[in-house]
């Protein structure tokens, strides 16, 4: 039974703009020493640095704040995931949380993808600040969003669930209004 | 006449013919022009009425300074009012309209009111309307909303779409006229990321007509020169059309660019609203040129000296056959030599100077040019256009010398620099005597986060007129011709008598007059600001772009102070009016706002849910069944639920993770219970309060494990009281172990509430939720039918209930669930209005219902949720204060009417006597109110005036009617006092 879905029911793209799905996360607060050790055994990725995000296969880690993680898995991963975490980290003062139903995870592809978001979203996105790996927590139009770049030229933005379909709406909105030519 | 000629015009395409209609005239003009140089080019001089006066009004600037040229354009989904014609790129099919005038431009009825100018002096309607009062709101402010104003509002909901855009760069030039290329020339050859914008459809600026030599090359060619080697360096962007619209703090800086005004049939966005990051800001946004103050400076065919240039070099139009040159500097002869060149006849230039010698003075006086030094005009003759010129001397009060037939007359005043950019953010200004204008005060730039000076102004902006010293200052070279100084004129004649001081326009758009700022300085208005107030000088679209200094000198010689000394009125952003649309972005119809969904909407959608906003949410207010009015729908949900089994969507409920070893003693702040004491397994409920003492948010806490805690919040709460944690630990409590998620969205949660509640739940099956296993105020995680599910034993209705959280991607899942298996026990989704009255029946508190910011606990009597024992929590001292103290402060009770009927939300109970004001006194307000389905009455929550004390007191409510309503103080608990219903 595939009772599990994701709030944009796998929409169907738009302008480049399509769900990607259910993803387990994990939100994991404490010192980052402390957590790096789990975090990757758990992954594979290496420990991202200040705004950033390290892949692996289906799994990542991106760099929330200087005392958060957010660690990406597959969505019938996480309990498992949050046992391990839960027992690496016995005694260690730190939070975990299951957030994965809480999020939407959305893609975008296209030559303008860069500009579709430059349109709604108040960071650098000029290619010499924003490439591959790095992940910004941000906004886009009115709602908080986080957003990668992977190496093969495509966005992944993470919403809250609640607000996936304005984010959709408003990320093919942006692609359909075209390209700015600005980068 | 003003007519299109033979030959010349850099921008036209003549090739490309465009028809374009006025007040549906049919016309023509050519791809390149303006609708003012097609407007000229068809002899159209008279283009609207001025606003208060409605005296008939031409062309006066070529550019973004044009006060008179303001047309409704468009029509329907694309109409648009105040549009300036000088910035109107012509398009085929262009309609535009005048504005201001009744009922035809030609013959105007409110032209009245220039015969009664001496009647409409400055002030005039403050004066006049002021008395009697009553008047203002019913005859004097709708007629004159009639009469008065420029363009017309739009009706249609506008065609087009918007966008924002970011960008963060190191150099933002603004202005594409030499002294921008050669600004973005030197920072892109630097390696810095630039951005340079331009207002026009043109690079080049003044220097493209002027046609001076920039490093030993013709003007123009230096610009495509430049143009190129911007162009291929791939850290400089250009974009015309593109206006600097306000410079903020932090090198924040909005513009405006304009994509397809032109081509309204084009796909994509008409305007782009530009959000800029600028490590520094170069304004290179030009000057512009003062017009001379003189009787009849207003009538059509009078125009700036430069804008007359402008659209024959750059439209082939001229605005008439013969010309008039008055001026006070040797710029104005240029446009005498343009005209010439043209073929057109110059009868005389009239320069207000003594003496003036130079080389464009000479070449004038070469090509056999009049000059007639020491002279002005006295008045101009024509009404609907320019007809001929009478000549005095400058020096007297105006005796003709001597009369001029012309059609067209070329003032110019000097130049003032367009400061406005810089000045946004706080940059300061110098008065320049020799040139008579302010200028940016490098000492005094706007200053960054840094310390230092974000803006710098180039060019012509920067106070620098002359090509050699512009291009001098960018490290390049330049060759124009000397130019003699100029010789401020402020007054012409400047002993003019009070009658040609009454026809000299200083603000065109405002119909403001040299003897209305001399009126307002007499009756003691000595602030520039309050000047402009009281005269209207520089107010409406143009923001006084050609009046204001020009306005500020008649105000500093009419208060014997030097100009510097009166200084300028405060220059605000948009430089220029920008679309509305533009502001918004993308953000309209569906995209106006966020509109936050819970896991189980789209099954709300296809129900019948009525929705009402709670925050971004939408919640369902009652699920209307087909045939059925909303009040029968919300009975229904009430009778169901309290009967048989209604299912509530409760996702919206905030939920707070609050872990960590200091968690219970954070939490034993924050509420004014005690939380650490909480046996892992129960759950308690909870108030916050602000550090001001007043309730701001209740909810649910539930001990999950030693250090875990789950804190409900409100709906509305969530964000809010997740941010107010973090606050207290970051910056307060710092050192305290204590982590917070909020894991709202992560659950689905549905309250299952009635008699059958557990009926359902154990036919589901996977735990046990027995009475005695879990009972009432205790939580257990478990499935239910194959669900993951956290189950707490808790209720907001009275009723036995069980609120279930699970994933919020199978959320959908169990809800379809609940209703299938549900249906043989009755089960029925309920809304947000039965929830509210089920609580209100119960005499439980809503926070914003009961609360509103000014409400603290003990005055819910709500003392039984506050510890004691503790030293302290948020809130406590401030609740000891003697106000939050003081016996007299209204209390909660409920509230009967006798009558049966229902308590309008928000009446106030009517107490003895009248209060300083002669209001009568008031002794309580009714906070919530509800007709009950359960008692079959009217019930209601109120705070009243030693309220507990008076149970059985009847007490009066007004009403908006104006009579009363009895209600009886009764007890708040208006269903199942005793509490029996909760356990089922």
């Amino acid at each position: 039974m595939d009772r599990p879905v994701s709030a944009l029911h796998r929409a169907t793209a738009q302008h480049g703009v399509r769900d990607l799905g259910l993803r387990g996360m994990i939100t994991l607060r404490g010192e980052m020493a402390a957590m790096a050790g789990i975090c990757v055994d758990l992954t594979g990725a290496a420990m991202p640095g200040m705004g950033r995000i390290e892949q692996a296969g289906d799994k990542a880690l991106a760099w929330m704040s200087p005392d958060e993680v957010l660690i990406m898995v597959p969505h019938d991963a996480v309990s498992e995931a949050l046992a391990r975490i839960a027992a690496a980290l016995n005694g260690t003062h730190h939070l975990a949380a299951d957030v994965s139903d809480a999020r939407a995870l959305i893609g975008v592809t296209g030559p303008d993808a860069r500009e579709v978001f430059a349109k709604l979203a108040p960071a650098d996105l000029h290619p010499a600040s924003f490439g591959p790996g790095q992940f910004r927590r941000s906004r886009l139009g009115q709602v908080a969003a986080a957003f990668w770049l992977d190496a093969d030229g495509q966005f992944s933005v993470i919403c809250f669930r609640s607000v996936a379909d304005y984010t959709f709406a408003l990320l093919a909105q942006s692609a359909l209004d075209g390209p700015v030519d600005f980068f | 006449m003003s007519t299109r000629l033979a030959t010349g015009g850099r921008l036209l395409d003549r090739s490309k013919p465009l028809k374009f209609s006025f007040n549906g005239k049919h016309l023509r003009g050519v791809q390149g022009d303006t609708l003012a140089s097609a407007l000229l080019a068809n002899d159209q001089m008279l283009v609207g009425r001025s606003f208060k006066y409605h005296r008939p009004r031409g062309i006066v600037a070529a550019g973004a300074e044009e006060p008179n040229g303001l047309v409704n354009l468009g029509a329907g989904a694309r109409f648009e009012p105040n549009q300036r014609a000088t910035t109107t790129e012509l398009f085929d099919g262009l309609q535009a309209q005048s504005q201001n005038h009744w009922p035809s431009l030609e013959f105007d009825v409110g032209a009245i009111n220039s015969r009664l100018s001496r009647f409409l002096p400055a002030g005039f309607y403050y004066k006049m309307f002021i008395h009697p009062r009553s008047f203002w709101k019913h005859i004097y402010e709708p007629f004159i909303r009639q009469s008065a104003g420029l363009g017309k509002a739009p009706k249609d909901r506008d065609a087009d779409g918007y966008e924002h855009f970011h960008a963060q760069v190191d150099v933002l030039v603004i202005g594409g006229g030499i002294a921008g290329l050669a600004a973005a020339l030197r920072a892109g050859r630097a390696g810095k990321r630039v951005l340079l914008v331009e207002q026009t459809a043109d690079w080049g600026g003044r220097a493209a007509v002027d046609a001076p030599v920039i490093e030993g090359i013709p003007a123009q060619d230096w610009i495509n020169t430049t143009l190129q080697a911007l162009e291929s360096m791939t850290n400089v962007s250009l974009r015309l059309c593109c206006m600097g619209a306000g410079v903020y703090d932090h090198g924040y800086v909005l513009a405006y660019e304009r994509l397809t005004d032109a081509t309204p049939q084009a796909d994509g966005p008409r305007h782009r609203l530009w959000r800029i990051r600028a490590g520094h800001v170069i304004t290179a946004t030009g000057a512009i040129e003062r017009p001379l103050s003189f009787a009849g400076n207003d009538i059509p065919g009078v125009m700036l000296a430069s804008a007359l240039r402008d659209y024959v070099v750059n439209f082939g139009v001229s605005a008439g056959d013969r010309t008039v040159i008055v001026t006070n500097i040797d710029d104005a002869y240029r446009t005498a030599i343009a005209l010439r060149g043209a073929g057109l006849v110059v009868p005389a230039i009239l320069d207000a100077r003594p003496a003036p010698d130079g080389p464009l003075i000479r070449a004038a006086r070469d090509l056999g040019i009049r000059v007639m030094t020491g002279t002005g005009i006295a008045k101009v003759k024509g009404g609907k256009r320019v007809t001929g010129v009478a000549i005095c001397a400058q020096a007297g009060e105006g005796a003709v010398l001597e009369e001029i037939a012309c059609d067209a007359i070329a003032m110019s005043g000097g130049w003032s620099p367009v400061v406005h950019l810089w000045s946004h953010c706080g940059g300061k200004l110098v008065w320049d005597d020799a040139q008579a204008m302010f200028r940016p005060d490098p000492a005094r730039p706007p200053l960054g986060a840094d310390g230092a000076g974000f803006v710098t102004a180039v060019g012509a902006a920067n106070g620098d007129l002359r090509t050699s010293v512009i291009m001098a200052a960018a490290g390049l070279t330049g060759e124009d011709a000397d130019e003699a100084p100029l010789q401020p004129v402020w007054l012409m004649p400047q002993g003019a008598s009070y009658k040609l001081r009454s026809k000299m326009w200083l603000d065109y758009q405002n119909d403001v007059k040299v003897s209305d700022v001399q009126l307002a300085a007499q009756e003691g208005y000595e602030s520039v600001e309050h000047a402009k107030r009281y005269t209207t000088l520089g107010m409406a679209t143009d923001q006084g772009k050609l009046s204001n200094i020009n306005g500020l000198a008649v105000l500093s010689n009419a208060l014997s102070v030097t100009i510097p000394q009166v200084g300028t009125t405060t220059f605000r952003p948009p430089y220029t009016p920008i679309s509305m649309g533009a502001i918004g972005g993308s953000a309209r119809d569906d995209l106006f706002q966020p509109v936050r969904k819970t896991p189980l909407h789209g099954w709300h959608e296809g129900n019948g849910a009525e929705f009402e906003p709670v925050g971004q949410w939408r919640r369902p207010y009652a699920f209307v069944r087909p045939g059925e009015a909303m009040h029968d729908a919300v009975t229904r949900e009430v009778n169901n639920t309290r009967q048989a089994l209604g299912l509530l969507d409760a996702s919206t409920l905030g939920k707070l993770i609050v872990k960590g070893p200091d968690a219970g003693r954070f939490l034993d702040m924050l509420y004014t219970g005690v939380m650490s004491s909480l046996p892992v397994g129960k759950c308690r409920y909870g108030l916050m309060c602000t550090e001001n003492g007043f309730l701001t948010d209740d909810g649910v806490v539930a001990r999950i494990s030693d250090d875990v805690w789950l804190c409900h919040t409100t709906t509305g709460g969530a964000d809010r009281i997740h941010a107010h944690m973090e606050d207290w630990l970051q910056c307060e409590w710092w050192d305290w172990q204590v982590y917070v998620a909020n894991v709202t969205e992560q659950f689905a949660q549905v309250a299952v509430v009635g008699p059958n509640a557990r009926r359902l739940l154990e036919k589901l099956g996977g735990m046990d939720v027995s009475k005695d296993t879990l009972p009432f105020m205790h939580w257990a995680d478990g499935t239910l039918g194959g669900f993951n599910a956290r189950v707490y034993r808790i209720s907001f209705s009275g009723e036995l209930s069980y609120e279930i959280a699970v994933p919020a991607s199978q959320g959908r899942a169990f809800w379809d669930m609940l209703l299938d298996q549900g249906a043989e026990f009755g089960a029925m989704p309920y809304g947000t209005e039965a929830l509210h009255i089920l609580r209100a029946e119960k005499g439980f508190i809503m926070i914003g219902d009961e609360t509103d910011g000014t409400v603290i606990p003990q005055d819910l009597n709500l003392g039984w949720a506050i510890s004691k024992k503790k030293d302290d929590y948020l809130g406590k001292r401030a609740q000891e204060r003697p106000h939050m103290a003081d016996p007299n402060r209204w209390k909660l009770v409920g509230l009967e009417t006798l009558d049966g009927s229902v308590i309008p939300d928000g009446a106030y109970a009517v107490g003895e006597g009248r209060n300083a004001n002669g209001q009568k006194n008031t002794i309580g307000r009714v906070t919530s109110t509800y007709y009950s389905p359960t008692l079959g009455r009217g019930i209601a929550m109120g705070l009243v005036l030693h309220g507990p004390n008076r149970m059985g007191e009847v007490i009066e409510f007004a009403k908006l009617d104006g009579s009363m309503l009895k209600a009886k103080i009764v007890d708040q608990v208006f269903y199942d006092k005793a509490g029996d219903k909760q356990d089922g």
